[in-house]
């Protein structure tokens, strides 16, 4: 029997894998010392299972696990990465590149830093969600300390072209920083092959504990060094100050070796549900899948259904727990800033529905959510005066609207 | 968001979905909202013209579960209502039997307008001045 609703918001946390939660168990019980005691075994015992996990996620994103500097999450990576580099490189220039559909612990980092003095150029995207690397070229200066650009979209799954991007910040003297939260664990990432020089990425996308991130900081060719954001003991390299969360630590290492091993598997087993998905649910009229179709992560599809209003749909499909392009819990109505950077209207990104699946998603729930939608879609659509408007030729926008 | 039972109900069985013929001299149309701002309201009568009687009303609605409630209920009510009783329905009766919550009150402005903006309709096509409406 489908147990309802079905769990299908996958970019914004996937469930922990049990075999996560059994490598974590003993930290969390009778192995809890504090990996930064020295001189007894409480303290050993912690500090090996932190650099067991360091090597973990070392060998699937191919860097030295001397590299990985812990944190809480994706967000605080985000801004320690950013904060980091303008403080450290500051006698070199004060200009970053990033990207108009980042995500928010980017963005508000960038708009930090222009409170500061510095200068940030927030490159535009094309309709599938992608920047130009000839903007980003004609953007680079000799004051230009950073390009950050993410890996993955969290909203349509688009993913942008990293190896290309660095090889443009590196022949500035720029570095190359990441937001890899949706790609790490999802797809082969690979710090060396794509030129990254700082990485932020969490475990709670790839079925970790939440609360535990890392920031990859490169220390070879160039030795790239980021300016402490919490003063306190000097942990991790004089980098991230704070008592490691190391049953954290230990269930973000167990989630990457899970990822290395499983990844292809998941990967073929995922696309293919989600093409499934988004086959069927474009057989309805008048809908579109927003993003890149060729360059994204196998496991997200986020469709727009013109002429149905977001929240009334999120009602509609009350059986999935999707997400949606409308902020419809908040009482601005403002539509996804993701989705309006690749050109939607306002109304069709209101009417976006984001699908991310996970190691966990069954064919019997894409087969239910499938009919699910359908059927939401339809019988709004048989209420909405727009489609009874559209059926009829009418224009839509050569209507004088009364706005309110 | 928590949705009342009732506007839960609606949604799910929407009353009074539909379209009448709007070239009928006795049908009053109202069309209020724009599709940018997420609701967009049609609301149709039918009009006995003998009794001054609203026969028959129906509803499309582009919008929200509170939207499509609001407008669903304003039909219902309005059948067998007078003109003049219909254009007495506040939209705090709405919000009431609706139990919307401060954030939806709109929902209920715009299923006011919209059979305001019906009964305008009707009069206009009945060589009667069109109504005041209230601009929010």
């Amino acid at each position: 029997m489908l147990k309802l609703p079905i769990y299908l918001d996958n970019n914004a946390t996937t469930p922990l894998d049990p075999r996560v939660l059994e490598a974590m168990m003993p930290y969390l019980t009778e192995v809890f010392g504090n990996a930064a005691s020295r001189n007894h075994p409480f303290g050993w015992a912690a500090e090996e299972a932190v650099d067991y996990s360091r090597e973990q996620i070392a060998k699937l994103i191919n860097c030295d696990p001397k590299e990985i500097i812990f944190t809480s999450g994706a967000t605080e990576s985000d801004n320690l990465g950013i904060k980091g580099v303008f403080e450290m490189y500051s006698q070199k220039g004060n200009h970053i590149i990033t990207a108009t559909t980042e995500h928010k612990a980017v963005l508000d980092t960038c708009k930090h830093i222009e409170k500061l003095g510095g200068r940030v150029t927030y490159l535009p995207v094309n309709e599938q969600g992608l920047i130009s690397l000839e903007e980003l070229e004609a953007a680079m200066t000799p004051e230009t300390i950073l390009v950050t650009i993410m890996y993955g979209n969290n909203e349509t799954g688009t993913i942008q072209p990293i190896r290309e991007i660095a090889k443009i910040a590196h022949k500035h003297g720029a570095l190359f920083m990441t937001d890899g939260t949706q790609a790490v664990g999802k797809i082969p990432v690979d710090v060396m092959a794509d030129g990254i020089d700082i990485m932020a990425f969490t475990a709670h996308k790839m079925y970790g504990p939440k609360g535990v991130g890392a920031l990859y900081v490169r220390r070879k060719n160039p030795r790239v060094k980021v300016t402490a954001q919490m003063d306190g003991g000097g942990h991790e390299r004089g980098m991230r100050s704070g008592t490691l969360n190391v049953p954290g630590i230990v269930g973000l290492g167990k989630a990457c070796e899970l990822a290395m091993h499983e990844m292809a598997a998941d990967t073929a087993r995922l696309s293919a549900m989600r093409d499934r998905l988004e086959k069927e649910l474009t057989t309805l009229e008048e809908s579109y899948v927003n993003g890149s179709i060729e360059h994204r992560l196998p496991h997200v599809t986020n469709i727009s259904f013109k002429y149905v209003e977001g929240e009334g749909l999120m009602m509609g499909v009350k059986d999935l727990a999707v997400s949606s392009g409308s902020a419809c819990t908040s009482a601005s109505l403002e539509p996804s800033y993701v989705l309006k950077a690749l050109g939607l209207s306002d109304d069709l990104a209101h009417s976006s529905l984001r699908f991310g699946l996970s190691r966990f998603t069954t064919d019997e729930q894409i087969d239910y959510a499938i009919g699910h939608v359908k059927e939401a879609v339809t019988k709004l659509r048989e209420m909405s005066p727009l489609w009874e408007m559209f059926k009829e030729g009418v224009d839509l926008s050569k209507i004088e609207w009364a706005e309110h | 968001m928590a949705y009342s039972d009732k506007v839960i109900d609606h949604y799910s069985n929407p009353r009074n979905v539909g379209t009448l013929d709007k070239s009928k001299k006795n049908v009053g149309t109202g069309l209020v909202g724009a599709p940018e701002c997420g609701d967009v309201m049609r609301l149709q009568i039918e009009v006995d013209e003998a009794t001054n009687t609203i026969t028959d009303a129906k509803f499309k609605t582009f919008g929200c579960g509170s939207a499509i409630a609001s407008s669903s209920l304003a039909t219902e009510w309005l059948k067998g209502k007078s003109i003049d009783e219909a254009l007495a329905i506040d939209n705090m009766e709405i919000v009431e039997e609706l139990a919307l919550p401060p954030v939806k009150i709109h929902c209920s402005v715009l299923a006011e307008d919209a059979i305001k903006s019906a009964i305008s309709d009707y009069r206009v096509k009945n060589g009667l001045p069109a109504l005041e409406l209230a601009h929010h």
